[in-house]
């Protein structure tokens, strides 16, 4: 079993106005050095193998991250393989 | 496609939809066309020349509003229904849809206000060579409700080039004497866009509410010329 860990996130010329109210939470806290934050979405596949190989397993994530899990007029997506 | 001349309606009902019924109230019973449900577990529907993809919360808007109704069953009939020529207007969440789908330009952000968003706003028409305005004149201010959390449109620079180039915008937020500028502009979306067509201009998607806007007693029935537009459109088709 494979976990898969996708992070997405919007486009970095697109303004994230959960991102600025985020930041501006920050502020009120009490802490002036964080000068920017971006909100995304976690999203964890857990994935079953079938001997398929990494490249393919990769190619398949791809495909579901633009088709699905991402919008790729509006956002990124970047994601990491976990072996258990 | 269009081949019979007689409007006849389909209303797609997802799992969350929640304005199919105000659709089906004003093309049955204000209107008097034949209209009907369709189910989004079907796969096709042999009767209907005019689709609508009603508001709500499909799927519980998870993942982004719409992204998981666009894999239903009847979507691919839709995506050929549309690509065909059929008329497809949609409506708020149905608007989202259709974005999703990619049988629309853009995309759907966050309100820029964070807010959830219920209240009548003012449009104005920007064009009536379409299926869907043609029955208002150009430039008229309409009032209509919005209700929303994912109403701030987007579509960049080089697609809204394309978007005025070929008059695909065809709503924008505006006030009572038609001004249009970012003070009248309730959910940050680019240039004020509350509706858009495809390039065929067979496909409609705009936020604002016009089923629920179509009798004096509701406080408008500026919506009713949306209807009453693709109702002449349809009619005149030999």
């Amino acid at each position: 079993m494979l976990k898969v860990n996708v992070y997405v996130t919007l486009k970095d010329e697109i303004l994230d106005a959960q991102g600025l109210v985020i930041k501006k939470a920050i502020k009120q806290i009490g802490y002036d050095n964080v000068n920017e934050v971006r909100f995304g979405k976690f999203i964890q596949l857990t994935i079953d193998e079938k001997n398929k190989s990494e490249e393919e397993i990769k190619k398949e994530i791809d495909y579901l991250s633009d088709k699905l899990l991402a919008n790729p007029n509006i956002e990124n997506y970047k994601y990491e393989i976990v072996r258990d | 496609m269009l081949k019979s001349s007689k409007p006849y309606f389909g209303i797609l009902v997802f799992p969350g939809t929640n304005c199919e019924m105000d659709c089906f109230y004003v093309l049955n019973n204000i209107l008097k066309v034949n209209c009907k449900y369709i189910w989004h577990q079907e796969t096709k529907d042999d009767d209907v020349n005019a689709i609508i993809i009603p508001g709500g919360f499909s799927y519980g808007d998870y993942l982004r509003s719409g992204a998981v109704a666009k894999f239903s069953p009847i979507m691919s009939f839709v995506r050929d229904f549309a690509l065909n020529g059929g008329l497809v207007l949609g409506i708020c969440n149905g608007f989202q849809i259709l974005l999703e789908e990619n049988l629309l330009p853009g995309a759907m952000l966050r309100n820029n206000t964070l807010k959830f968003i219920c209240k009548y706003v003012n449009l104005k028409v920007e064009d009536i060579n379409n299926p869907f305005t043609s029955n208002y004149k150009k430039n008229q201010i309409l009032k209509m409700p919005i209700r929303h959390n994912e109403g701030n449109y987007y579509i960049d620079k080089e697609g809204l080039k394309k978007l005025k180039e070929n008059n695909q915008i065809l709503l924008r937020y505006c006030d009572e004497n038609g001004i249009v500028n970012s003070s009248t502009n309730p959910n940050g979306s680019v240039e004020n866009i509350a509706g858009i067509c495809n390039e065929k201009r067979n496909v409609f998607g705009l936020m604002p509410h016009p089923e629920a806007c179509c009798e004096k007693i509701l406080g408008s029935d500026d919506g009713i010329n949306i209807f009453k537009s693709m109702i002449e459109y349809i009619s005149k088709l030999q």
